[in-house]
């Protein structure tokens, strides 16, 4: 077990900040994030955008900015668990509290600080009719994992993105039958990739059904067909092992809404003293928390793991003397 | 605007503010996520054209490529947020689709 002081869930930019705040009141932080890498969407979804509100930078990449925050904390030795979910939080009954993720790893902390910022990215789930029933291993797959998983399968993909179109062409040679489906009647992503979709079409090696959707799902106890209508809202049935539902990810609160804490519109409630939320030793700051007069800005983040890190200390040690002092006093102590 | 339950108001906005169309939205109280706050990366504020918009700006890459992953999307779909509110939007009917679940 990980035995730490604040675990801090989401590793962006106020996550990763807020180990340097933690690390100036000799507090060690673990991050845990869902994502394989930190920088959360700054590194995920646009990481060569700049930035123009970060105090001090009139203009700063947003990989450019992770990249600094990590020299920055550098000193206080923050550790990760990268590419897991948290999944449950245990108080304990000296109030500390075990925090856990989906791949069983397990932190030992005395306060938590949520930095989920939009939730962990899930796929997008299309609206098609009995779509849950045949969910976690019954025949619907929201992602590719393991291709060998399909050998000689009869395949439905569905959607018109990059990913659609790659697995297509991958899973053409892996699959018994390959067919993708999609709502408009051309493709957007790479056109070497639509390209090869279409020629494949041609050859007969899979079956390409443009302005469809996959409307309905049936089978028995497993998926046996997927039912796709077309433009002229005629609806056939065709046989499948698996249904593929491409269609991105979209940031979901996920497990973070069953941990007992007030939430409102998919953000948390937080005071704005030390962004307590209404749980003891539960923190949130960034964009996963809100307050009256709350902005979704990176610097209020920064803000918010300040003022975190000092309740954190409370908490955790509350007989304890708290001074303040500024960096530029005694500079930074690492450990 | 068309609300999800079908009914209708005629709406009117500044165009003086720098608002987008899912700000006003979001000011004029309709549910709407928009979780991403604007940057066209989550598709909750999915709107359909359902009359006028001749004079709208085109799509940029970004909301195409968001529009392509939004499972009910079609040809009259456009991301609220990426919608400035000006004179382009004058006598424009849109019907509001974004997705609302957090599950």
């Amino acid at each position: 077990m990980i035995t730490t002081d604040i675990c801090i869930v989401g590793a962006g930019p106020v996550g990763l900040f807020a180990v340097f705040e933690a690390g100036l009141l000799k507090m060690r932080c673990h991050l845990i994030d869902a994502l394989p890498q930190v920088g959360g969407q700054l590194s995920e979804i646009y990481p060569h955008k700049p930035i123009y509100d970060i105090p001090g930078y009139p203009t700063v990449k947003a990989q450019e900015l992770i990249d600094n925050l990590m020299l920055q904390i550098d000193p206080f030795k923050p550790t990760f668990t990268l590419g897991e979910r948290v999944d449950e939080i245990q108080r304990q009954e000296d109030n500390t509290f075990i925090v856990k993720t989906n791949e069983n790893t397990e932190v030992h902390c005395k306060a938590i600080c949520i930095a989920g910022g939009l939730g962990c990215f899930e796929p997008r789930k299309p609206v098609v009719e009995g779509l849950e029933s045949f969910e976690n291993g019954k025949g619907i797959a929201y992602m590719v994992k393991d291709p060998e998983h399909f050998r000689d399968k009869k395949i439905v993909l569905a959607g018109g993105g990059d990913s659609a179109l790659d697995w297509t062409i991958f899973l053409a040679d892996v699959a018994k039958e390959v067919t993708l489906v999609h709502r408009g009647d051309s493709f957007r992503g790479a056109p070497a990739s639509a390209d090869k979709v279409a020629k494949l079409a041609q050859e007969g090696k899979i079956n390409l059904l443009l302005k469809s959707n996959v409307v309905k799902v049936s089978g028995n106890g497993v998926l046996k067909e997927v039912h796709i209508e077309d433009a002229a809202k005629v609806t056939t049935p065709i046989e499948a092992d698996n249904l593929i539902p491409l269609f991105g990810l979209s940031p979901k609160l996920g497990p973070i809404a069953d941990w007992g804490l007030d939430i409102d519109k998919a953000a948390i409630v937080v005071d704005r003293d030390s962004y307590s939320t209404n749980v003891p030793g539960i923190f949130a700051i960034g964009d996963i928390n809100t307050y009256n007069g709350k902005l979704k800005l990176i610097l209020c983040g920064f803000h918010e793991a300040a003022l975190m890190s000092h309740g954190a200390f409370k908490y955790a040690y509350p007989d304890a003397h708290l001074s303040f002092k500024y960096t530029t006093v005694n500079g930074i102590h690492g450990f | 605007m068309e609300d999800r339950d079908g009914s209708r108001k005629e709406l009117e906005a500044p165009d003086d503010m720098g608002l987008n169309l899912m700000e006003m939205l979001k000011a004029f109280e309709y549910e709407i996520l928009a979780t991403c706050g604007g940057m066209a990366l989550c598709g909750t504020c999915h709107v359909k054209i359902l009359a006028g918009g001749e004079n709208l700006p085109e799509q940029s890459d970004a909301e195409l490529d968001m529009l392509d992953l939004i499972p009910d999307s079609e040809s009259n779909s456009r991301l609220s947020c990426q919608l400035q509110v000006n004179d382009t939007l004058e006598g424009c009917t849109f019907q509001i689709c974004g997705s609302l679940s957090d599950d």
